[in-house]
């Protein structure tokens, strides 16, 4: 196998200390981690400007407005920049006017949307699968399971009698939920750290083979 | 100091350093350990497998960096799995610092089956807000993204041509990290109805699963698990396989865990009790 | 009038976006997608706002914090570079630019190794916290086990019986949970929402 060149192993280097410094901080806090850190936060706040700024603002504002002709584009433009007034004192009010836009527009598309996609579509998923069938059987489980998970947040009157069983019930459904929540969370955890163990392994082999 | 009052006060960084080298075993006597293959992956698989020639999927790649060593195998599976089809891809990352991240894996394996910009694939790029442009994208593509990452004119693409939005393509996979996936299936599927997969983090895993049986997606790709499943049923093994024996060691070194500190701490409290009935 | 007249703004677009989500026709569509268009190009100016305070409040604590200057003028720096090095949009998503060398192997491996360090306190969690000190938590215990369990190669019938086992958990008990707590969310969101539209809910204009 060819040994790697200079530049990919520099940049492997580079990348390399980072990794490093930043797992340093599970010793303790120091200043290799805390210069790691600051200096994230500077080249990701650069990246997001770089790609809002090509991909955002020349591509929706910019290109339509000055090299199409698409002028209509302009009202939404003025609005848009009406919210930079919220960095003023005096004349932050004129923010308002755009993020009532912003807000009213968002919420009235959101509303029948939410009641669709959470609502009602997950109460017939929770009914539809009821049959005399091990498959139904299970369903109806998970009704009940549903419906006593739910009685658990009516708070409106103390859980005693009846509603207190159920909620009982429902809170024994949202703790086998959370616990299979947590058992999959270390999966997911657990495969940041081996993807970063794994870098670190293949760049040290691939420095060994360089050097050696 | 009692055996179990030593136990449960054990300095946090020897837990850091004993994961750690469960991790680091594991890489250096590299093991291969089968994954068995769920439903909700298999209905993934079978819908890319099914894709006819020059049909056209879009491909959602809505993760960073911080959750890309579970989601970046899953796109590369599909992408692969798409382009041996010779099926063809629409590609967006609406997720703030995914694009570059998403734009190097697409390069590299398209260049890998000869695969053109514009006319076996076009990447859309970034814009924020995803539910917005979600929404924009199931009415015509042209709303959010005139203009692709690279500068080119949406209309000029040959891949574009006769698409307009989500009736004109056969799906949508969305790989994501964070709450592009409550919206995807919000302002993607319940607005337009098109047939939507998801691949998600082992975190957000056992969120999903209603929708599932819902029939609000047809499938779910769930963590590394699902990365690992997916590349089996390709044949490709590669980093999600790869994750699977780091996973196992670092399991069962966290039920060793569980296991150790729950006896330790009932040990306490059984010592504490027949200390207070003594007295 | 500076609050009235953005609160009936609220509401009558709001209004006129729930009233088209019911209306099938062809006008209809045409607003629905022209709204749209315009949100994001609102979003879109609306974004530098919030780079700006991150940039301001760091030179303000290079200034007046001798400690952390020097983090401070760090992030400055980097931004700058950052933003000179993709000035160009072919700079920008050349993948030899200095741009995307700094994405790849310094925003990317720093990014994912903050993240990663998760699995150290979640490891450290389980340990020091993970006990079954009630009955509810060993239920949660117990249920994270048989879970986690699932990645470790149990011989023949074990494996299968706890794999039927996690399948029926994850589609039993945690779907009915996680419906649960999703319609509850979602009622208490869509709650929000209407008293948003409605005016009563005023707290996303700021204070005077």
């Amino acid at each position: 196998m060819e040994a790697p060149s200079f530049w990919p192993l520099f940049w492997g280097g580079i990348a390399s200390v980072v990794t490093l410094g930043i797992f340093s901080f599970l010793y303790r806090d120091n200043v290799v981690y805390k210069f790691i850190e600051r200096l994230w936060v500077g080249i990701t706040t650069g990246y997001w400007t770089m790609l809002l700024f090509h991909t955002s603002f020349q591509d929706k504002v910019w290109t339509p407005i000055f090299l199409q002709g698409k002028f209509w584009y302009i009202l939404p433009t003025v609005l848009g920049i009406l919210m930079w007034f919220r960095l003023s004192k005096r004349y932050g009010y004129l923010a308002r006017y755009a993020l009532a836009f912003y807000i009213g527009i968002s919420t009235g598309i959101y509303i029948p949307l939410a009641i669709k996609a959470s609502v009602l579509y997950q109460l017939h998923g929770a009914v539809r699968g009821i049959d005399a069938t091990v498959s139904g059987l299970m369903f109806t489980l998970a009704l009940i399971a549903l419906i006593c998970s739910l009685s658990y947040f009516f708070f409106a009157r103390e859980h005693r009698g009846v509603l207190g069983v159920t909620s009982k019930v429902g809170i024994y459904t949202l703790m086998i939920g959370f616990g299979a929540g947590f058992g999959m969370t270390v999966m997911g955890r657990v495969a940041l750290l081996g993807h970063r163990v794994t870098f670190l392994f293949d760049y040290g082999n691939q420095l060994v083979r360089a050097m050696f | 100091m009692m055996w179990y009052d030593r136990m449960l006060s054990v300095d946090r960084r020897w837990i850091y350093l004993i994961l750690a080298v469960a991790v680091i075993v594991t890489l250096v006597l590299p093991v291969r350990i089968p994954v068995s293959i769920s439903g909700e992956v298999r209905a993934v698989y079978d819908f890319v497998d099914q894709m006819r020639d020059g049909e056209i999927m879009h491909l959602a790649i809505e993760y960073d960096p911080s959750t890309m060593a579970e989601l970046h195998p899953m796109a590369e599976s599909v992408m692969r799995k798409v382009f041996e089809q010779n099926g063809r891809l629409i590609m967006s990352s609406l997720s703030q610092f995914g694009p570059a991240m998403a734009d190097e894996m697409i390069q590299r394996i398209a260049r890998e089956y000869g695969k053109r910009s514009g006319i076996d694939y076009v990447f859309l790029g970034y814009k924020p807000y995803p539910a917005i442009t979600i929404l924009a994208m199931g009415t015509d593509y042209r709303v959010p993204f005139p203009i692709d990452y690279y500068g080119a004119d949406v209309d000029t693409l040959p891949i574009m041509s006769g698409i307009r939005n989500f009736d004109d393509i056969r799906g949508v996979v969305a790989l994501c990290g964070g709450n592009a996936a409550d919206m995807w299936i919000t302002y993607g599927n319940a607005k337009y109805g098109m047939p939507l997969a998801l691949g998600i983090t082992g975190v957000m895993a056992a969120d999903y699963y209603q929708y599932l049986q819902a029939g609000q997606i047809f499938g779910l790709i769930p963590g590394i698990k699902g990365a690992a499943e997916l590349e089996e049923l390709t044949g490709r093994p590669g980093e999600g396989a790869r994750g699977i024996p780091y996973q196992t060691a670092s399991h069962a070194v966290i039920l060793v865990f569980i296991v150790l500190t729950n006896i330790a701490f009932f040990a306490k409290r059984s010592a504490e009790r027949r200390a207070g009935a003594l007295h | 009038m500076k609050k009235q007249i953005p609160i009936y703004l609220v509401f009558v677009c709001g209004i006129i976006m729930v009233a088209q989500f019911f209306i099938p026709h062809e006008y209809s569509a045409i607003l629905f997608t022209n709204a749209n268009d315009f949100v994001i190009v609102i979003g879109i100016l609306a974004l530098p706002v919030g780079i700006y305070s991150l940039m301001k409040s760091t030179v303000e604590k290079a200034r007046r914090q001798p400690k952390e200057r020097l983090y401070s003028l760090t992030t400055i720096i980097a931004f700058v570079v950052m933003v000179i090095a993709g000035l160009d949009r072919e700079w920008f998503t050349s993948p030899t630019s200095l741009s995307s060398r700094l994405f790849n192997y310094v925003l990317v491996p720093a990014q994912a190794t903050l993240f990663s360090m998760l699995a150290f306190y979640i490891a450290s969690a389980a340990y020091r916290a993970f006990r079954a000190r009630t009955v509810l938590a060993g239920i949660l215990l117990v249920t994270a086990f048989v879970i986690m369990l699932r990645l470790i190669p149990l011989p023949g019938p074990l494996a299968e019986a706890n794999n039927a086992l996690v399948r029926w958990i994850l589609e039993v008990p945690n779907m009915a949970a996680k419906r649960a707590i999703l319609i509850g969310v979602a009622l208490g969101g869509i709650t929000y929402s209407t008293k948003i539209l409605l005016g009563i809910e005023r707290s996303y204009m700021g204070g005077d």
